[in-house]
């Protein structure tokens, strides 16, 4: 399994039957393709759609029907089309259960930076400043390190933050790791390990949940 | 009282230096002729209000691509490497806010008021000192209502009145700016006479539009990009 393999596999194991859940673009989104047809979830997706599915059929695909990354979804049994204010009233309102999202950087205390890499990469805050701060859950899909091998589960965050304190759990291609008033607690390692070398590749502090399940 | 236009004509009445809102989420609802012809035309020194800045090559991005964009007012542009770049120089100016923070500014213009309170991004750097109003205990961020001179939309259809018709996730911004510009322009593949919708289905009521463009047909703006297929 690829790294992005190993992360879109565990993350599909956190939604809940019976929730609503928004993926964010990058990584998020592809969960989608990894849940059974008859999953019974509500995707929400911040363009405007609740009930958004796996793409369509090529004769079906929609060009007026996309998901916030711009892929063409197909609406399940009971989908919803509204604008962008209502979208985000659902948000802000805290309808929905879950949310998956990206990250530049992710820290011991939960904080997420994932909108702006000043004076480089800045793709803009999006609908992540709202996911974060009011979905119930927030769940981090993202590379244990960037692609120079740096850490990006930090002791803080260094780059503006999307939210504080906003994040739950972190899924990495090598851990899955919870965000707790200790600090981070190590719960699975998703590739064969030591405690020492996982530590090696993350700045923050971890604890090692006795008993974590591995690989 | 028939709201037609030509595309020239309609697109005319946009100056330079104008404040335009532009609907659209990606491509969907994105009114690529009218923004066609605005490039055509060259009006320079625009501000526009749009979600995203389409991707290069496509939509908006055309507009930068050819400088007639001062000042950007949106909320992502993570697909439009050329955007970023442009920003990265000074040569265009962007102002980002959350996505749901800027819909509700323009739906609060488009209902007549000014403003309202938030706690989105309170603690965050998009939020200034002078932003934040503390009333009976609590600390909320006043975001001010956003308006235009223009808003441009596109509408699956349409009848000559302005009564609007949107399809799929080509909903999203369109319904707001119609409400929240002093001009509104409509463009659409299919116009037709008034009484052709069952009125509780009709999602913009004319009232709110100036101009509707009838479109020919769709170009390959408005088709499947292949890039986001998933093979």
């Amino acid at each position: 399994m690829s790294a992005v393999e190993r992360i879109l596999s565990r993350a599909v194991k956190e939604i809940t039957p019976g929730s609503i859940v928004n993926l964010g673009i990058g990584l998020p989104t592809q969960v989608m393709h990894y849940l059974p047809d008859d999953f019974d979830v509500q995707i929400h997706s911040e363009n405007g759609i609740l009930g958004a599915w796996k793409q369509a059929a090529p004769a079906e695909m929609d060009p007026f029907l996309i998901d916030a990354a711009g892929a063409y979804v197909s609406l399940r049994e009971g989908a919803s089309l509204f604008d962008s204010a209502v979208s985000f009233a659902m948000i802000r309102r805290a309808r929905l259960d879950l949310t998956m999202i990206g990250a530049f950087e992710v820290d011991a205390q939960g904080n997420l930076a994932n909108w702006k890499i000043p004076g480089k990469f800045s793709p803009g805050i999006g609908g992540a400043m709202e996911l974060a701060q009011k979905t119930k859950r927030i769940v981090v899909l993202t590379t244990h390190t960037d692609k120079h091998g740096r850490p990006k589960i930090l002791k803080t965050c260094r780059l503006p933050l999307t939210a504080r304190a906003c994040v739950s759990r972190i899924i990495s291609d090598m851990a899955v790791i919870d965000v707790t008033d200790r600090g981070l607690v190590v719960r699975e390692k998703l590739v064969d390990i030591t405690n020492e070398d996982l530590q090696a590749q993350t700045e923050a502090e971890l604890t090692f949940a006795t008993g974590e399940a591995s690989v | 009282m028939k709201k037609n236009r030509t595309l020239e004509d309609a697109i005319a009445a946009i100056p330079s230096g104008a404040v335009v809102m532009v609907g659209g989420f990606g491509n969907p609802g994105t009114p690529f002729s009218l923004i066609n012809e605005l490039v055509r035309q060259g009006q320079t020194e625009l501000t526009l209000i749009k979600n995203d800045a389409n991707e290069a090559g496509h939509g908006l991005s055309r507009l930068v691509e050819n400088g007639q964009v001062r000042k950007l007012i949106t909320t992502h542009i993570g697909l439009n490497k050329g955007v970023i770049d442009l920003m990265n120089l000074g040569g265009i100016e962007v102002e980002f806010h959350p996505q749901g923070i800027l819909a509700e500014k323009i739906r609060t213009a488009g209902s007549g008021s000014f403003g309202f309170l938030t706690d989105i991004g309170i603690d965050s750097e998009i939020t200034r000192q002078e932003d934040l109003l503390n009333w009976q205990g609590t600390t909320y961020k006043v975001e001010m209502a956003l308006s235009a001179d223009f808003a441009l939309i596109h509408a699956a259809q349409a009848d000559w009145l302005g009564n609007l018709v949107y399809q799929g996730s080509a909903i999203n911004f369109s319904p707001l700016m119609a409400m929240a510009a002093k001009h509104v322009i409509v463009e659409t593949p299919d116009l037709g006479a008034p009484g052709r919708f069952k009125p509780e289905q009709v999602h913009t009521p004319g009232a709110f539009v100036d101009s509707v463009v009838p479109l020919e047909s769709l170009t390959s703006d408005y088709g499947i990009l292949e890039h986001h297929v998933r093979r």
